[in-house]
């Protein structure tokens, strides 16, 4: 019996080195990914995620076509487009009659035909598309140390930006003119979300990134009213749905990256309906 | 049926189309990537200018075509093609150019590999040629090719981007005797005050492959045959691997388009463990990540870089087909010797 269970749960991770890192890969994102998810749920900036990880695309053309498929050119040019596109949205909402999800809207749009472009007049795309969508078995030491270090430096500065987020979050226009550290609290966060969707595009592909970054905390929505509880549930829901996705992935012949964020969804519609916190079950009764 | 339609048009256009050409003017020939491109070439000699449409070293697999493409065709006078689903893209951007010209399928005729039941199939074949050699293999052909077209005209009402078969076909050279030949045909109607050129450069060249599949054969069969097992990112050489006896074993499907899956590499890397195989191998064209996790995880060494689905460039040593086909010998041999 124990046997069987472990043949079924323990072995392919024992046995193979790429179920290792690809499982690696997803804790380390889980824990950079899913505050920063979390934060921005609670900013009501979900789409922000999305249109970011559009933004990315140019930045890492360019990089791939410079250098091929260098983890760092690619790293580096994804980072600059994205906060390029961050700052340059931030900056127009603060300084215009504009509101700032049109702005980033018409940049990330920007960002992505310009990324389009890029990849399409150099002949042909020697499957970057594989890079867009994913590689979460190819995972080798390059992104593995970038990954770690990314969600090092992620963590620590959300820990230093956590107070000012947290009054962010409950009442920004008073913080905005009770304190300068606003405008810093902003751009630094929009910074992370930036590292972290690129630490997640080399892991999961720049589409389910976002995925792994806001499904969690959508989850953690309906079951928890404090901030620290719903930390806690969305790493927890990332990562098990990260060793899930795997292992279905593995028994089931599924593509990896699409079958863990599946999975989160799955989660998703479970806690939807059965969330102790305004989900559809105990809405009703109470 | 197909075939019927564009053959009758390719008469009366091939007459248009001769009849405006001046006497020292070129057949300008679209082909559709670098490896048709050569064959081309050698066929047409001085009288054509080729255009690839994929060019050296990029993937026929996901190419986008741009207008500059729409317009090159519509300008040709000779489209080239590999067929097999292949080229997926082709039949649009042939409708969006309005190109009513004379279009040449190299692969008309040719031996298909069926992916559905490769096993069973490829094994067929093995002892089939080995057996048997050249004698029984036109009936085949003929058989196997209308069956083919059959499947095709099918395929293409589903829409399918790849279909059951293997598009690799250039990797066989008997193959590619074909393909030059249907070339050589598609060149004569085009411009037949140079038939009897195309005619004697297509023999020449069919010879040189004659003397290249010998040379190749006696090189691969210094290996044992049941050490003739290698691992490359995507399966591209089914039809190498029929001719020479080499057992082919691939991550990713017949397409680079495919996303790889766990179950599927643990089963790649049990494979490699189990049957001891001693090299994996690199593409030109393809992410080659996956194929440098998988030599970590096995004592399987990467043996170098073979050329799959498109030629490198003149500084490179695959830069035309017969370049190509030795070059690939010369690694795997290498590579299985040590």
């Amino acid at each position: 019996m124990i046997t069987q269970l472990y043949e079924l749960f323990i072995a392919p991770f024992a046995e193979f080195a790429f179920m290792q890192r690809a499982l690696w890969g997803v804790i380390v994102l889980s824990i950079s990914a899913t505050p920063v998810g979390v934060f921005l749920t609670l900013r009501r900036m979900s789409l922000t995620g999305d249109a970011m990880a559009h933004a990315i695309l140019p930045g890492a053309a360019i990089g791939f076509l410079v250098s091929g498929l260098s983890v760092t050119a690619m790293t580096i040019g994804g980072i600059v487009a994205g906060c390029v596109v961050a700052l340059l949205a931030g900056m127009v909402a603060r300084h215009s009659n504009a509101e700032e999800d049109s702005s980033l809207a018409a940049f990330y749009l920007l960002s992505l035909a310009v990324g389009v472009l890029i990849i399409s007049s150099n002949g042909s795309n020697v499957d970057l598309l594989h890079v867009l969508f994913g590689s979460t078995l190819a995972l080798n030491d390059d992104a593995l140390v970038l990954l770690t270090i990314i969600a090092t430096v992620s963590t620590l500065a959300l820990a230093i930006l956590y107070r000012p987020l947290v009054m962010e979050c409950v009442d920004p226009h008073f913080f905005k003119t009770v304190s300068k550290l606003s405008a810093i609290a902003h751009y630094g966060f929009l910074l992370l979300v930036v590292l972290n969707l690129v630490a997640g595009f080399h892991a999961l592909g720049t589409l389910m990134a976002v995925g792994l970054m806001i499904l969690p905390a959508a989850i953690a929505r309906f079951w928890s009213n404090r901030l620290g509880g719903m930390l806690c549930i969305a790493f927890f829901s990332a990562v098990i749905s990260g060793y899930c996705g795997l292992f279905l992935s593995y028994h089931a012949s599924l593509a990896t990256s699409p079958a863990i964020v599946l999975v989160l969804g799955m989660l998703y519609i479970i806690s939807l309906i059965f969330g102790r916190q305004g989900g559809l079950v105990f809405k009703n009764n109470s | 049926m197909f075939k019927k339609i564009c053959s009758s048009s390719a008469v009366i256009l091939g007459l248009t189309a001769s009849a405006t050409v001046m006497a020292e003017q070129k057949v300008a020939v679209i082909s559709s990537f670098s490896i048709l491109g050569d064959l081309v070439s050698e066929v047409g000699q001085e009288h054509v200018v080729v255009t690839n449409l994929v060019d050296v070293g990029d993937d026929a697999h996901v190419f986008n075509p741009t207008p500059q493409d729409a317009k090159a065709i519509s300008k040709a006078q000779l489209v080239v093609i590999n067929g097999l689903q292949f080229e997926g893209w082709m039949p649009r951007l042939i409708g969006a150019a309005n190109y009513k010209g004379v279009q040449v399928i190299a692969s008309n005729g040719i031996d298909v590999i069926n992916t559905k039941e490769e096993h069973e199939h490829q094994d067929d074949e093995h002892e089939k040629h080995s057996d048997n050699g050249h004698d029984k293999h036109n009936d085949e052909e003929h058989e196997e090719h209308e069956e083919h077209e059959e499947h095709e005209e099918h395929e293409e009402h589903e829409g399918h981007e790849h279909g059951d078969t293997d598009p690799h076909a250039w990797h066989s050279i008997k193959n590619v005797k074909i393909y030059v030949h249907n070339i050589a045909e598609g060149l004569m109607q085009v411009d037949p005050k140079h038939r009897s050129e195309y005619q004697q450069n297509a023999t020449n060249y069919i010879q040189k492959l004659d003397k290249l599949e010998l040379k190749l054969t006696t090189q691969i069969a210094s290996i044992p045959a049941a050490e003739r097992k290698v691992i490359t990112p995507h399966d591209a050489f089914g039809y190498f691997a029929r001719d020479f006896n080499v057992t082919f074993l691939a991550p990713q499907g017949t397409s680079t388009e495919y996303e790889a899956n766990a179950a599927d590499v643990a089963a790649l890397i049990k494979q490699i463990r189990h049957e001891n195989v001693k090299a994996v191998f690199v593409e030109n064209i393809a992410d080659n990540r996956l194929i440098e996790q998988i030599s970590r995880e096995t004592n399987a060494k990467i043996g170098g870089k073979l050329y799959s689905d498109a030629l490198s460039y003149s500084d490179k040593p695959a830069a035309t087909y017969i370049q190509m086909m030795q070059y690939n010998v010369d690694t795997i041999v290498a590579a299985l010797k040590n």
